[in-house]
């Protein structure tokens, strides 16, 4: 008996009898997939002109990456602003987790619910209201302004990714830390920040990511000498197709698939403990 | 006191949510001549332009949510038909997306759909059709790059929807007569509509907010409310127009999302899990 005469479910229905769904869900899968890696074949090309697949191969648009001080600069700020948002979201965000879900108090989740609104919120608001009150303040164009934003936006999901974790492990071996004379500081630090510590890593990397990737805020409140990357990109993106972009996308990829493929490693191991 | 530990979060929302928020409140209410005024609201009623914006916004909202039901269902259907392994690493190419750039997404499909693009010389080898069609710079190539945006957002939580249903129940259906397709409507489908109703609720609501992907495969003829409020800034510097486009966009978004937590735990709709 052939794979395609098999039952693929307990209805009898045969795998061939589900070809159609096979198929649709490959060509839903690649479709997906394809605009991600699509960007890095065409950065190599040596073409003006965005053609598919490349005539001749080259390392231009790299070079006019890495050498241009414009697109260096403008880097080079949003890597900071990652970094810098990273380090701050991360612990506010365990910070007011751990509180909400360990106090279980009953505004808890009243509070839960208001520092989710980020989430909530169009973003396009957010953009102009801090673009109008960070500009009395003076914070527009400033790194201060702009880690301040997306620290707004990371800090929910870090607290998200914070609260599942919470949910699995065990409180009451902090209990019992503590009811030895350990302090709750302590106990956290001790007892519990270790065996959450994947789940802050994967929060932490969250964070990064969803500052260096983040458009619309830094559109209005990044400029100058401390423009972002992607605000430098989509200027670029809405005037003419210039492929330098190309190459830059493909390193953006690269980013992303490499912290993507670290959280899978780190649940990965997380289950297996 | 433990929360306490909360303040520092509390107080960056307080900052740069609520006060510019309550801020662009106030400058709505504001007119021209500096004092309290309606004048701001008024004019979104009175202007046709104004109800274009919103009619557009729901329109590229409900057209890309069902595309994404349209193909988010099977791919969510058959991934929750594999073992749990398989399914998570085909979820990858569900998730891998969800981890790249925006700005990348929307510019490998202007490159995709441009005139000389893979998929017209695609489609023109296959035979589908003679001459280059335009693809990008109009509504058809908004709803594709939204619509790649924001299927994660619904097969997630559609996905978990029909992990939850047990197998048992279309053994069940089967054993007692049902065809493999009656039992697929009457058991498995109604099953999974909570899932692919707190899907949907969350890839409206934000469209709805969209900027970028309008603003670049848009090609300036699909103008969404954000990219009307930017324009009203940018050429007009009119705040209080902008304010008031942004507070109608806000309350509908809340509206919707009230009703929706109504219908569901809000948890679900916005997390996509358990």
């Amino acid at each position: 008996m052939g794979f395609w005469k098999k039952p693929a479910s307990g209805n009898q229905i045969t795998h061939a009898d589900r070809l159609w769904l096979y198929v649709v869900a490959l060509v839903i899968m690649l479709l997906m997939v394809i605009p991600t890696v699509i960007v890095v074949p065409m950065s190599f090309s040596d073409s003006q002109y965005l053609e598919f697949p490349p005539s001749n191969w080259s390392l231009r648009w790299y070079d006019e990456y890495f050498g241009s001080a414009k697109w260096m600069r403008c880097t080079i700020t949003s890597l900071h602003i990652g970094v810098l948002t990273m380090i701050v979201a991360t612990p506010l965000g365990t910070m007011a987790a751990y509180a909400l879900y360990v106090s279980g108090h009953p505004a808890a989740r009243a509070i839960f619910v208001f520092l989710i609104t980020p989430m909530i919120v169009p973003v396009i608001l957010i953009a102009i209201g801090t673009f109008y009150v960070f500009g009395r303040l003076g914070l527009n164009n400033t790194i201060g302004g702009l880690v301040l934003a997306h620290t707004s936006l990371a800090t929910p999901l870090v607290m998200i990714i914070i609260t599942a974790a919470l949910r699995t492990y065990d409180l009451n071996q902090e209990r019992v830390a503590r009811s030895l004379g350990a302090s709750r500081l302590k106990a956290f630090f001790l007892i519990t920040l270790p065996q959450i510590r994947f789940s802050i890593l994967t929060a932490a990397l969250l964070a990064f990511l969803t500052s260096f990737d983040e458009v619309i805020i830094s559109i209005f409140i990044s400029g100058g000498v401390n423009a972002t990357l992607t605000k430098q990109m989509f200027s670029a993106l809405r005037d003419y197709i210039d492929p330098t972009i190309a190459a830059i996308s493909t390193i953006m990829v690269l980013i992303s698939t490499a912290l993507l493929l670290t959280t899978q490693f780190i649940e990965a191991r997380q289950v297996k403990k | 006191m433990l929360l306490g530990l909360a303040t520092p979060s509390i107080l960056t929302i307080i900052a740069v949510i609520m006060i510019p928020l309550g801020w662009l409140f106030y400058l709505s209410l504001i007119g021209k001549g500096g004092g309290f005024s309606l004048e701001n609201y008024q004019r979104m009623i009175e202007y046709k332009s104004y109800a274009r914006v919103y009619l557009i916004t729901f329109e590229v909202s409900i057209l890309t949510t069902l595309v994404c039901i349209l193909i988010g269902y099977p791919l969510a259907y058959f991934l929750a038909q594999l073992p749990q392994r398989i399914a998570g690493i085909f979820m990858l190419t569900v998730l891998l997306p969800f981890w790249t750039s925006l700005l990348v997404r929307t510019y490998a499909w202007l490159v995709l759909l441009q005139k000389k693009g893979l998929l017209n010389e695609f489609a023109m080898q296959i035979g589908l059709w003679e001459t280059p069609v335009k693809l990008v710079h109009n509504m058809t190539g908004t709803l594709i790059g939204m619509a790649h945006i924001m299927l994660p957002f619904l097969v997630l939580p559609l996905y978990g929807a029909m992990r939850r249903i047990e197998p048992e129940l279309m053994h069940a259906a089967a054993n007692l007569g049902a065809k493999p397709v009656q039992a697929f409507w009457k058991v498995f489908f109604p099953m999974s509509l909570p899932g692919m109703v707190a899907g949907s609720l969350i890839v409206f609501v934000l469209c709805l907010g969209f900027y970028v992907t309008p603003a670049v495969l848009g090609g300036g003829r699909v103008v969404m409310v954000a990219t009307q409020i930017t324009a009203i800034l940018e050429n007009q510097f009119n705040w209080g127009a902008a304010s008031a486009l942004g507070v109608v966009l806000l309350i509908a978004t809340l509206f919707i999302l009230y009703l929706a937590g109504r219908m569901l735990k809000l948890d679900n709709v916005l997390f996509g899990r358990n």
